[in-house]
């Protein structure tokens, strides 16, 4: 791996941190990235699914997961981790994904993470060959390709110091802040850099002076190298053999910070907590001694350096190492934004034609398409194109369930509404909301119940005691006239369907296994029309490959019902249209069939 | 600083929590009190379970964080012979040893105010021995020696062995390292009961997160009873959050001799433990010349390079950063501290104010510089009287609101400043102010 990062490298960030994401993708935006560098967000306390952010003036939906190995399982392409977690989690974030594995590299943002798991767990990577950058570290770029996080501050910093295109200059630092320092400073005195990583300011951090450097000097678009250290530690000395043995050949240029450490004994810790020198080999002096030794360019001060930077850059322009490098079109991200109110993701009336889920309405409305009403609820209520033995069953439950007769109470509500003059739309919708819990309900109870029991692996017996106890009879079970021996047509309608059309029907054999028993006990504790139609729905979307999960969800955001109230509301409107025609009057109660017990109010 | 001593008291204390979880075969008495009087003293001999203070010979030492405490003649273990000093005794020697200021061997200098108290314990050189771990590079490291006390400081190389123990090493590969390791020195019938010791310290330092644990001698009695005379720790202070109830209730003493924290810097660092942001200050000299005030541990450090490089450290007055995104609040507080410190001594020469910083990945400068700006307001007679140059360097995120708000303010105030943004070397304001 020469090369960190690259214009396909994509992250899951871990921590819903929306400025830094926003960052990452106004960057994505301006180089013109294909993909954005985001693909997951993983938010353990977030019960959304997904995160708005702007991509260029537009906006994208970023999929936010409850835990790095959902994130992982539905991104597998994203191979960056990017540990935004504190201190007191990033060790468990960051063994959990060593331990789902596919990441390359992991980089830990949080600082202060116990000395003893910072070493467990950088130990862990080097083992598994992922590259740790951090912990406490603002990241890593590879400009033009990727960029972590905040590195290089806003987007105006970032083409200012020339990190928005690959540069010929390798930059590590430890520190965060001069890590953009530093590519301004090589942005004006050289041609910018080809990928920086500023390593981390802990005692322990993950990749050193040393990885980075010798994986630079594999990357054909580095052409020389620039360290920055710091006083305390003894990694730059790695660099230094590293140099030596021949295992570096391109230019360094590197300078130690912390030469006023040396004027005071003890006890001032100047700047991060791995900048402290325990012995006289570890100072500033000492170290940008040994590394002048070793033939590394290093300036007489860090004021000087960005002079030692120019004389290195100009020399390897004229022996033609160093090219020119092309200045490639940006594209500018608007000074104002307005975040979108609504989001659709089922149809779009922008173009030419509008489109159900991505298809022309005429290519699903005419028979020749030979597309159905059930093709139509599939694009618009699941965007998928189910086969045809699913839309064959979605529309056999639409017209199953389109009327029963005036005297239920949604008809009953409707033909009153009717009959007091009010429009078709006012009369349906008095009907429409008597449907719940008791009305048409019992599609949603029955498949949510049934698939508890299924899931569960509860016998009959124990599913018929589990219901007793939760005060309930079993939604789906029971019918007012009908029994065994004389069954609902429509029911046996269905199953027929299913056991010609369905791959397998599971739930539906369990529920039958529990209507023996119920019909043992009593003759019209039947499997009735709701029951069947809610428990071959489950059926369904498991032959459709949708997870447990998914289906619970379809269950309990009352997608069932929403079959039935589309399938009764033909109904309804058959009875509105029916009081209509017959020009009935106004509707009111006899009142002999009120029971009136009124008795005068008490006074309290 | 990740890693903080601890007084040989806590330590001390942190083993006796745990020792019969971690030292099977071996016993241990914790007879040790810490007392910053000898009236303390004299009340602690009075609560149960310190008859002991009154029943046995005593040893008496400062505890505070320094070594070679003997050396220093700073050991109260006998007036006429060895084991014969009593509580009153030792009551009398602390307040005698902290009536004056006290210098060491090594010349720091400053008041004891804590010291600890234990039994004298009788026994022979051949019954000391030396252990310690530490990490060192990427790997622990167990040190152990035949001998304790001062002699092993004096041929550590030939007569300390050291294990080094890779962090992913398993429990029986550390074992089978520490028995092979084991020093050959220590007399047959006591190797097994040492190897033994050796192993179950090493655990215990690792999992109480010890930086660096030293027990010089631990002294081994009969019938498997431990003494440890004398113990110097370290502990990894960013474990903290986990390690709350096994370390118990730790102090991390300022090291002796350290000049106590001026009200200023302790101000300071008061603000910064209460808040997300980080805000640190050392003065260095006040009397020094050139203040700084500077965003970011990497740019405040190269800050303090080049003005020591340039003008000499004495003119040097403090060292600080102030970063992660402090309120304007905070920074207004931190600027007032420093205008306010760098304003009591006349220099002919006038002052330097650097208010110096990187190019900022995320803190908003022109929100921090509205801080900096209403602490001009309060001073900018003081800075006016001491003839203070300000130089300002900063980028990062809305710099140019920042430049362009703190020029018109110290304009508008009278003050001397120039004003520069990333297209300046970071640190090129030092030279600019220098050459002046």
């Amino acid at each position: 791996m020469s090369r960190l990062f690259t214009k396909d490298t994509q992250a899951i960030f871990w921590n819903n941190n929306k400025t830094a994401i926003q960052r990452m993708l106004d960057y994505d935006y301006t180089i013109g990235r294909e993909t954005p560098s985001v693909a997951a967000i993983v938010a353990p306390t977030s019960n959304s699914k997904f995160e708005k952010f702007f991509y260029g003036s537009d906006e994208i939906m970023v999929p936010l997961y409850k835990s790095t190995t959902e994130a992982k399982a539905a991104q597998p392409q994203a191979d960056v981790l990017l540990n935004f977690a504190s201190f007191r989690t990033a060790y468990d974030v960051t063994m959990e994904a060593l331990k789902i594995g596919g990441f390359k590299t992991i980089m830990i943002t949080a600082e202060g993470i116990p000395e003893r798991l910072a070493r467990i767990m950088n130990q862990a990577a080097r083992d598994a060959g992922v590259t740790v950058i951090g912990p406490a570290t603002v990241g890593a770029i590879a400009p033009g390709a990727f960029k972590i996080a905040n590195i290089g501050g806003t987007i105006d910093n970032i083409i200012n110091s020339k990190l928005h295109r690959a540069g010929s200059c390798g930059l590590v630092t430890r520190s965060g802040g001069l890590f953009n320092e530093l590519s301004n400073i090589i942005s004006i005195n050289a041609d910018g850099i080809a990928e920086g990583v500023a390593i981390g300011g802990d005692r322990f951090v993950g990749s050193v002076f040393i990885d980075n450097l010798l994986r630079m000097e594999s990357n054909p678009d580095v052409k020389y190298m620039v360290l920055l250290g710091e006083v305390g530690g003894t990694e730059e000395y790695k660099v230094i053999e590293a140099v030596k043995d021949g295992r570096i050949k391109k230019p360094i240029i590197a300078w130690c910070i912390g030469t006023i450490a040396k004027h005071f004994s003890s006890g001032v810790q100047f700047g991060h907590a791995g900048a402290s020198a325990n012995a006289e080999r570890e100072t500033a002096e000492a170290k940008n001694k040994a590394m002048a030794e070793a033939g590394i360019h290093v300036p007489a001060s860090f004021n000087d350096l960005p002079g030692t930077i120019k004389e290195v850059y100009e020399e390897l322009r004229a022996n033609g190492t160093i090219g020119e490098i092309p200045e490639p079109e940006l594209k500018p991200i608007p000074k104002t934004r307005r975040s979108k109110q609504f989001i659709c993701t089922i149809s779009d009336d922008r173009g030419e034609e509008a489109t159900y889920a991505g298809f022309p309405i005429s290519s699903v409305a005419t028979p020749d398409t030979g597309k159905g009403i059930g093709d139509v609820v599939s694009l618009l209520w699941f965007k998928k194109q189910y086969p045809k033995w699913a839309t064959e069953f979605i529309e056999t439950v639409m017209k199953t369930v389109a009327d029963h007769g005036p005297a239920v109470s949604g008809a009953h509500n409707a033909k009153v509404t009717a009959r007091a003059g009010k429009s078709v739309v006012e009369a349906l919708v008095t009907g429409l909301l008597t449907i719940g819990p008791r009305f048409g309900g019992a599609i949603d109870g029955a498949a949510k119940y049934f698939k508890y029991a299924d899931d569960n692996n509860l016998t009959p017996a124990e599913f018929l005691a589990y219901m007793k106890k939760q005060g309930i009879p079993i939604p789906g079970i029971g019918h007012r006239i009908k029994s065994l021996k004389n069954p609902d047509k429509r029911v046996e309608g269905l199953k027929k369907f299913a056991a010609e059309h369905f791959p397998r029907t599971p739930l539906l054999d369990y529920a039958l296994t529990v209507e023996q028993l119920t019909t043992s006990k009593k003759e019209n504790l039947i499997l009735n029309v709701d029951g069947t139609i809610g428990i071959l729905m489950v059926d369904m979307w498991r032959a459709l490959g949708y997870s447990e999960e998914e289906i619970d969800e379809f269950i309990e955001s009352g997608t069932l019902n929403a079959f039935f109230i589309v399938g009764r509301s033909i109904g309804f409107i058959g009875h509105i249209l029916d009081e209509k025609r017959l020009a009935m009057p106004m509707y009111r109660h006899p009142m002999d069939d009120i029971l009136y017990d009124v008795q005068k109010a008490e006074e309290i | 600083m990740a890693q903080k001593a601890i007084r040989e008291y806590d330590g001390k204390a942190i083993f006796a929590r745990h020792w019969n979880e971690y030292f099977d075969g071996f016993h241990y008495g914790f007879k040790s009190v810490l007392v910053t009087s000898g009236d303390e003293l004299r009340a602690k001999a009075k609560e149960h379970g310190f008859e002991w203070l009154n029943q046995e010979p005593l040893v008496a030492k400062p505890d505070m964080l320094f070594g070679k405490r003997g050396k220093n003649d700073l050991v109260l273990f006998r007036i006429n012979k060895p084991g014969d000093v009593t509580l009153e005794d030792a009551a009398k020697w602390i307040d005698e040893k902290q009536s004056h200021e006290v210098t060491l061997l090594s010349g720091q200098h400053g008041h004891l105010t804590h010291f600890i108290v234990e039994p004298f314990t009788p026994h022979t050189q051949e019954q000391e021995y030396y252990i310690s771990a530490t990490t060192v590079g990427e790997d622990d490291v167990l040190y152990m020696s035949a001998e304790g006390g001062m002699e092993v400081e004096e041929g550590w190389d030939e007569k300390v062995n050291e294990v080094h123990i890779p962090i992913s090493m398993p429990d029986s590969d550390m074992e089978k390292m520490v028995r092979s390791h084991v020093p050959a020195d220590i007399p047959a019938e006591n190797k097994e009961a040492f190897i033994s010791f050796a192993i179950q310290f090493f655990r215990f330092y690792r999992d109480m997160n010890f930086a660096y644990l030293e027990i010089n001698p631990i002294v081994m009695l009969e019938g498997g009873n431990m003494a440890i005379l004398d113990l110097v720790a370290r502990l990894d202070d960013t474990a903290g959050f986990m390690m709350r109830d096994a370390w118990g209730d730790i102090e991390f003493p300022t090291p002796f001799g350290m000049e106590d924290q001026s009200p200023e810097e302790a101000a300071i660092a008061e603000a910064d433990s209460k808040s997300g942001a980080s805000l640190k200050l050392t003065v260095l000299n006040p009397m020094g010349r050139i203040w700084t005030m500077v965003a970011g541990g990497g740019a405040s450090v190269v800050y303090a390079d080049t003005i020591a490089d340039m003008a000499g450290v004495e003119d040097l007055a403090n060292y600080g950063e102030y970063s992660g995104g402090p309120t304007t609040g905070e920074t207004r507080f931190y600027a007032e501290t420093i205008f306010d410190l760098m304003t009591r001594y006349e220099d002919p020469r006038g002052k330097v104010l650097i208010i110096g910083g990187a190019i900022a990945n995320f803190t908003d400068v022109a929100k921090t510089f509205t801080g900096i700006i209403q602490a001009f307001e309060v001073y900018a007679e003081k800075l006016k009287a001491h003839k203070t140059k300000i130089y300002v360097r900063r980028g990062g995120p809305n710099y140019e609101k920042g430049l362009k708000d703190i020029k018109e303010a110290a304009d508008r105030l009278g003050l001397d400043i120039e004003v520069y943004g990333p297209e300046t070397h970071v640190t090129d304001i030092v030279r600019m102010a220098l050459e002046k």
